[in-house]
């Protein structure tokens, strides 16, 4: 069921990278956890450290889970994926040379904190 | 002088005939030109006289039987208005219901009156060109209606001023929205099993029966009306659906593969917008009469599963792997699209809240195998956050499905995994799409050009479409008034006008 047109049917990239003003989309997910309805999408420049995503994004986006008082990215085993690969990210590399694109899903999983959703 | 003796009434089958057989065959131009949507699909048709109409009604008895039911509906309105019934009700918070539908489903019959225009000026054959009119026009109607009957309500509670242009920009309006566009944009046939097979005929009651019933716990009887008065109007359309599919199917025997592939499109697309019916059903109406997973199991496992059945003498198979979705998400999908809505009311253009002990234990009755284990710890605790102050509320957005555009929030629970996310991805043209599962996938794998071209709305905020990158700049865009229209029902503008209309 291709697409089907009574004339030529254009292709509209709605979201190319061009159109965000220098940011990229990532996408976070904190494996396992539900009080946070769904993955979080951001705009994020490519040139900001990968840590900026440990210190600033994911606080303010996972602070509401009962698991995030025990979460210490020094002490608390993290296995991370971007785009569904298992990757050792580099903290202080930015978020493209840790090979993070355009529309990148970054997952992380705490096999600690599995997601606690009550007191 | 010689007075003509007066001529004899024509007969019905006559006078339906002369009243809806007004096409002609073109002779100046193309066939092709005059009706260029025809063959655009791929679908046969040998003989457009086939085509059955089932009720055979003409405009004037259209225009006598539409004018009484209007003339009942509107009596029965202004009784409510003078009566201020609006005390009546359950609670205020199923005015939030309301809102719901108003914002969401109302503009949709509107949109519908286009299509139904739309494929009835593609068809060729006038019986089912008439169809397609009648039912553009009852869907103006039913436009109508709904819109005077929930003005009422538009007297006393927030978020019912401006739907319109609500239903264009606000984040979750966008889902039924896409669905009405995603319909209206394909090829008149295409249309016609979206919306008169796989909505009217396979879903409506599941959207239908639970609103007019449950306006009818709540004691909103207005609208209980409205619902009667379009109720003849949906058995005709859903005949017109069955009638439709029929004739598709026994055209043509290569038809049945591709109308396969559209009914399983739209019983998916069809599914995952009910998932705001589904919290409506379960957390909006104070009264449930039945819960979500109650009516799947009677209108999916039973109903639909039958009518396939029907369907088999054609060749249509029952989409096995959608349906075993669908059962398997019964016992969690409202209560993921209500926690969806709890994070995110400051965006809202209707409130949410926490269910009491009651409404708990009630959800524990209707879901004994998940609510106490994987919902009920949650919302006790964000009761508990509620008390202290801290009601919460989402700061970020969320990655919504390039089909579907409803957050990604919905976990795999066939999988075994009821506690993960479903999530899927599709690369086209060097770029990746995120699917929030196997059906929303496929449906954009089949047909990449169009869904790539998605509104997604948090796309859109982030791109600086929709007035400002901060919530209260998208907010005024989207005509929400903070702390008056969004955010919970406690402590709301509305809490305070029912505790005033009831004297509390």
């Amino acid at each position: 069921m291709a697409i089907q047109s009574i004339g030529e049917y254009p292709i509209i990239m709605k979201d190319s990278v061009d159109k965000f003003h220098g940011n990229q989309l990532v996408f976070i997910y904190w494996h396992g956890h539900r009080v946070v309805c769904s993955p979080r999408a951001f705009p994020l420049p490519p040139d900001i450290p990968f840590g900026a995503l440990i210190s600033d994004i994911i606080p303010l986006t996972y602070k509401i889970e009962p698991d995030f008082k025990d979460l210490d990215f020094d002490k608390t085993e993290v296995i991370w994926e971007i785009d569904g690969k298992v990757v050792t990210p580099d903290f202080s590399k930015s978020l493209k040379d840790n090979g993070v694109g355009h529309k990148s899903f970054i997952t992380f999983i705490t096999p600690s904190l599995i997601g606690k959703v009550g007191a | 002088m010689s007075v003509e003796p007066r001529k004899k009434r024509l007969n019905k089958k006559d006078a339906y005939k002369y009243m809806t057989r007004l096409g002609w065959d073109p002779t100046y131009q193309k066939e092709e030109d005059v009706f260029p949507f025809l063959e655009m699909e791929g679908l046969k048709i040998h003989d457009w006289e086939a085509w059955e109409d089932p009720f055979r009604m003409t405009m004037d008895s259209y225009w006598k039987l539409q004018a009484e039911k209007d003339k009942k509906l509107y009596s029965i309105i202004d009784a409510f208005a003078q009566n201020n019934a609006q005390k009546n009700i359950s609670d205020a918070r199923y005015v939030n219901a309301l809102k719901l539908f108003l914002t969401g489903v109302t503009p949709l019959e509107y949109k519908v009156v286009q299509g139904f225009s739309h494929a009835a000026r593609a068809f060729r054959g006038e019986g089912a060109s008439i169809a397609c009119q009648m039912q553009a026009i009852d869907e103006l109607r039913h436009f109508q209606t709904q819109v005077h009957t929930m003005s009422h309500y538009n007297k006393y509670f927030d978020g019912f001023h401006d739907y319109s242009t609500m239903h264009d920009r606000v984040w979750y309006l966008s889902v039924p929205k896409s669905f009405g566009d995603d319909a209206s944009t394909a090829g008149p046939f295409e249309y016609l099993t979206a919306i008169s097979f796989s909505f009217e005929f396979v879903l409506t009651s599941l959207l239908f029966v639970p609103f007019m019933s449950g306006a009818a716990y709540n004691g909103d009887m207005a609208t209980v009306t409205f619902g009667f008065s379009a109720q003849s109007d949906e058995s005709r359309h859903m005949t017109l659906g069955l009638s439709a599919i029929k004739f598709m199917l026994e055209q043509d025997a290569g038809n049945v593969e591709i109308v396969q592939k559209w009914m399983d499109k739209w019983l998916w697309r069809g599914y995952r917008m009910l998932g705001l019916v589904a919290m409506m059903m379960d957390y909006m109406l104070p009264n449930s009469p039945t819960s979500w997973g109650e009516a799947v199991e009677l209108y999916i496992e039973q109903n639909c599963m039958a009518l396939y059945k029907d369907l088999e003498k054609y060749g249509i198979k029952l989409p096995t792997d959608l349906i075993n979705t669908i059962v398997a998400e019964k016992g969690h999908l409202s209560h993921q699209v209500w926690n969806i809505f709890y994070n995110h009311t400051n965006a809202a253009a209707f409130h949410t809240w926490m269910p009491d002990e009651e409404k708990m234990n009630w959800l524990s009755s209707k879901y004994p195998d998940t609510f106490d284990k994987y919902y009920r710890p949650m919302f006790e605790r964000y009761t508990a956050l509620e008390k202290n102050g801290e009601r919460f509320y989402s700061e970020v957005l969320p990655l919504v499905c390039q089909t579907c555009q409803i957050p990604l929030g919905f976990t795999d629970v066939e999988g075994g995994n009821p506690h993960v996310y479903t999530h899927e991805t599709s690369e086209y043209n060097g770029e990746i799409f995120h699917t929030c599962s196997k059906g929303c996938k496929h449906i954009f794998e089949a047909q990449p050009e169009k869904y790539i071209q998605a509104w997604l709305p948090p796309h859109q905020i982030f791109q600086g479409n929709c007035g400002g990158a901060t919530i209260p700049e998208v907010l005024k865009w989207y005509k929400i008034e903070h702390g008056v229209d969004n955010l919970d029902y406690v402590g709301s503008p509305d809490e305070a006008m029912w505790n005033k209309l009831k004297n509390k």
